[in-house]
């Protein structure tokens, strides 16, 4: 089966720093791929450099069978085809939600007005915020926000979305609502790079974990292999890091509440 | 006393007028070009192209370091004896003026949209959209609150240096003033009515700018 996706001898610096080193990764359609490693170690910058936010410096990258690394590239066609979710969702202040949403179909895809408001409808309503189409991002929480940004990228009917650690700035109560508009996106068939923090998510939703750190990828495998049985020690260690607070001994009844 | 001064003022009303719109044309003119060209340049520079970095920034030193007088003589004098075009009065002030105007927009509108947080530029591009489109409805839009208040007070500076154009000869309401002194010797009338003219310009500007400082830093 030949690859919606494919990284092969990739690199990439950042100056003197190469941040991304010898990159070879196939993702197939319909793929969920959930990408792990330690702060720095490079899995947002894959992300940024299928979207063209990066530019790589050697190697390959092909997407539906194109070499996105070309200079002949339309990146603005592939971003349309691959779309990116970030971390500070980033939607645009002084518009409402529904004209944050219909700007890309509009004045990029330039879609039929009634069309395109009719799939952002049924979208918001697909995440629960039908009612917030007038809103603006600022009279919104932050797993509000993030969710119509999910469905800002998806009302360009993209090919692969790319998630860059989308709950990493929500507060905790807020993280559930988004990560399981994500979990639906799994379900339907869509084509996922997820790059998160949420192991117990990696490991429900991803059909491979790929564990990266310091520019290189070190293991790539199905999560249960991955979880319960991490080939490379420093997966090891970085499992156990995540690992300490559950396996944290319950706190010992104290004096004070024997008195009582 | 009171009373000849005030017939003389109303005598003169209509040459001072005269004065008063080419001054206010000089300077709504060269308003409207440092505008536009404000604009552009902000935008050219964070484009982060290397030469035209460079040449833009040659272009704001030349402004900020050479004095408007200075570049108003050069074009006006410097031109018919180097390249043999003799440029009008009135043409050169408005020239002057806008090129220096548009370099003190241009640094404000490059800081407003440097301002923005980088993610907006970044989910402006993730959903396709052009270098133009970017700017257009996502970049400048929400600089715009950010740059006006800084932009009026240009506006400001602008028509208060537009008074330097009297010495290239043009004839606005200062150099009428002039005439009706030498006339009349009524210096403190004269200049008393002046001061009022420019300040009732620019007062309401500068409140103006002071104003949506105030509304849009609290919103």
């Amino acid at each position: 089966m030949s690859a919606l996706i494919e990284f092969q001898g990739f690199n990439k610096f950042f100056g003197e720093q190469q941040v991304l080193k010898d990159i070879d990764l196939k993702v197939a359609q319909g793929e969920v791929v959930v990408i792990l490693g330690p702060s720095g170690c490079g899995k947002s910058t894959l992300l940024r450099c299928l979207n063209g936010l990066e530019k790589a410096h050697g190697g390959h990258l092909r997407f539906a069978g194109r070499e996105l690394l070309d200079k002949a590239t339309d990146w603005r066609q592939v971003r349309q085809d691959i779309g990116m979710v970030f971390q500070s969702y980033h939607l645009f202040p002084h518009m409402s939600v529904l004209d944050n949403i219909l700007l890309g179909p509009l004045k990029v895809q330039k879609r039929d007005r009634r069309e395109a408001r009719a799939q952002a409808e049924a979208l918001l309503e697909r995440v629960g915020l039908l009612d917030k189409r007038d809103a603006f991002p600022r009279q919104l929480s932050g797993g509000q926000q993030q969710r119509i940004a999910i469905v800002r990228s998806l009302c360009m009917n993209p090919q692969v979305m790319l998630f860059d650690e989308v709950t990493a700035a929500l507060d905790p109560e807020m993280v559930k609502e988004v990560l399981q508009v994500i979990q639906g996106l799994a379900r339907d068939g869509m084509t996922l790079l997820i790059v998160t923090h949420e192991m117990a998510f990696a490991r429900a939703v991803a059909d491979r974990i790929v564990f990266m750190d310091a520019g290189r990828i070190l293991e790539q495998h199905p999560p249960e292999t991955f979880f319960t049985n991490p080939r490379t020690a420093r997966a090891q260690q970085f499992l156990e890091k995540f690992s300490f607070v559950e396996a944290l001994p319950k706190k010992a009844p104290t004096k004070e509440l024997e008195l009582l | 006393m009171a009373s000849s001064g005030l017939e003389l003022l109303w005598v003169s009303l209509p040459q001072l007028g005269k004065g008063a719109a080419q001054t206010l044309s000089i300077s709504l003119l060269s308003i409207a070009f440092s505008t536009l060209g404000g604009v552009l340049y902000g935008v050219l520079r964070t484009l982060d192209h290397k030469w035209l970095n460079a040449v833009l920034r040659l272009y704001l030193e030349l402004f900020r370091a050479i004095p408007v007088l200075v570049w108003l003589y050069l074009l006006f004098f410097g031109f018919p004896i180097f390249f043999g075009i003799s440029i009008p009065s009135f043409t050169c002030a408005v020239l002057v003026l806008s090129l220096w105007g548009a370099s003190e927009v241009g640094e404000v509108v490059r800081g407003a949209l440097h301002s923005l947080p980088r993610g907006q530029r970044e989910a402006g591009l993730s959903i396709g959209l052009s270098d133009p489109q970017l700017y257009g409805y996502v970049l400048l839009p929400q600089a715009l609150k950010r740059m006006t208040p800084p932009t009026i007070n240009v506006y400001t500076r602008i028509i208060k240096t537009s008074s330097l154009a009297v010495l290239i000869g043009v004839v606005d309401v200062i150099k009428v003033g002039q005439q009706i002194i030498e006339r009349t010797y009524e210096s403190v009338l004269i200049y008393g009515a002046l001061f009022l003219f420019f300040f009732f310009i620019c007062y309401p500007l500068s409140a103006a700018s002071r104003v949506l400082e105030r509304r849009w830093t609290q919103a």
